[in-house]
């Protein structure tokens, strides 16, 4: 398999190919077929259990999918091309212990990042929180963890972006903040992936609203209102 | 490689400051360790000459006891928040994370170690009557025996529901000829009766043969549901 670095530019950033996931014998995903543009924000929506983190994971490299296969960037081995994402869970992934600053330092030492300070301040900064902040994360409130824990995904400067409820227990403020920020993104030209329940926020923001149902893809709309009458 | 070093020396710095501030494991394991020093100074009265036959075996129960509180510690920061998969998702090798939780384990069960030997010396007045040098070297060896083989397993019993329990079911038995070589070593020092020539051998090949295992393994472990 080729690395990703050297492979032509690709029409679609993300390729889903008969996805199924078997926990035991609970199926989260039931056979996902989708192509995803670059450049694009997709809104990732549905009820609890319909397999959007499920699917999330699947694209992260995380959860190895049962049957079907995942091309990102051009590649199916997503090994290849984890430098190149960005992953946000529902937990922060992020040292209660350390502070802000810490935490990303270390994070941007396993992704090489270069000026890693510089870089670090930067992405704490965009998403409106203080690099001097030396408090412990784990004093942190849950919107301000919320928010480092999108700093920490953005570190690397990835091509696709994986957030899973990135607006959970942020204030309505901060959440358009944020909203702003992966508008910005996406202008650059990042593939993005929200996973949310609050998807009014991203109302005029997603390129994309992806309903998920029983672990398939049942609708795309490109109107949120037209997918919530469905 | 440079990588692999490089990012071993990063993520062991950053355990090394966790613990600095946290200080879990290695608190855990001297209260652990005083308490045995302790009960078995109760328990029995040996004389000298008894403490030196059975000295070996008491040290190295307690220290492999007491390093089963650190390696599972060790897991479990990773688990709060899911750090892990922030490793998982990230381009970094499995193996310098490994590397940097053994030497991190190994750094905790070594300082312990420091602490907790001069008061088995006073507790069971021992003296070495055999060549005394070679107890650092059956220390350093026997302690890597214990964190290699405690870091690959505790890694593996990281998802399973009882992982407290699971980890000495699965550690301990594997431990077996590395504890039997740690203790007949020791026991050969203090006494002076035997040479410790062969364990000493042994607990090295144990070393070698276990370090590379885990080493090839670790990825599988790692990204493991």
């Amino acid at each position: 398999m080729p690395p990703a670095s050297d492979l032509p530019p690709v029409s679609a950033a993300v390729v889903v190919a008969g996805l199924v996931k078997q926990f035991g014998r609970f199926a989260a995903l039931r056979g996902v077929n989708a192509q995803f543009a670059p450049g694009r924000l997709y809104a990732i929506l549905g009820d609890n259990g319909a397999g959007k983190t499920t699917l999330l994971r699947a694209l992260a490299g995380l959860t190895p999918p049962t049957r079907g296969s995942i091309s990102m960037l051009g590649t199916t081995d997503l090994r290849s091309v984890c430098g190149q994402l960005g992953y946000m869970a529902h937990p922060s992934l992020l040292y209660e212990e350390m502070s802000g600053m810490e935490n990303l330092g270390y994070f941007a030492r396993l992704y090489d990042v270069k000026n890693s300070d510089q870089r670090c301040a930067d992405v704490i900064r965009a998403v409106k929180l203080d690099p001097s902040l030396t408090r412990p994360v784990g004093q942190y409130s849950q919107g301000m963890r919320q928010r480092m824990s999108l700093a920490r995904a953005l570190l690397n400067d990835p091509k696709i972006l994986l957030l899973d409820e990135p607006f959970s227990n942020v204030d309505l403020r901060s959440a358009r903040g944020m909203v702003n920020l992966l508008t910005g993104l996406r202008a650059a030209g990042k593939t993005i992936f929200v996973v949310t329940h609050q998807a009014s926020l991203l109302e005029g923001a997603a390129d994309e609203f992806v309903w998920m149902e029983a672990g398939q893809i049942v609708s795309r709309t490109s109107d949120l209102q037209h997918q919530e009458t469905r | 490689m440079s990588t692999v070093a490089s990012l071993t020396r990063a993520t062991l710095a950053k355990d090394l400051r966790l613990e600095w501030r946290s200080k879990d494991a290695i608190n855990s394991m001297l209260f652990f360790s005083l308490l045995v020093v302790v009960i078995f100074s109760f328990s029995f009265d040996p004389t000298a000459e008894e403490s030196r036959h059975i000295a070996g075996g008491l040290v190295w129960v307690a220290f492999l006891f007491a390093a089963v509180v650190a390696l599972n510690q060790t897991w479990a920061r990773e688990m709060r928040n899911q750090v892990l998969d922030a490793y998982r998702v990230s381009p970094a090798p499995p193996n310098a994370l490994f590397l940097a939780k053994v030497i991190g384990n190994f750094i905790f069960v070594t300082v312990l170690q420091a602490l907790m030997t001069p008061l088995f010396i006073v507790f069971y007045n021992l003296r070495a009557l055999g060549p005394a040098y070679q107890l650092p070297i059956v220390a350093a060896l026997g302690t890597w025996a214990m964190v290699v083989n405690g870091t690959f397993f505790a890694a593996m019993s990281l998802r399973t529901r009882s992982r407290e329990i699971m980890l000495p079911l699965l550690l301990f038995p594997i431990s077996i000829p590395a504890l039997l070589a740690m203790v007949e070593a020791t026991g050969a020092i203090l006494t002076g009766e035997f040479s410790a020539r062969f364990w000493i051998v042994l607990l090295a090949a144990y070393d070698v043969v276990f370090t590379i295992a885990s080493l090839f393994l670790f990825g599988f472990v790692l990204q493991a549901e």
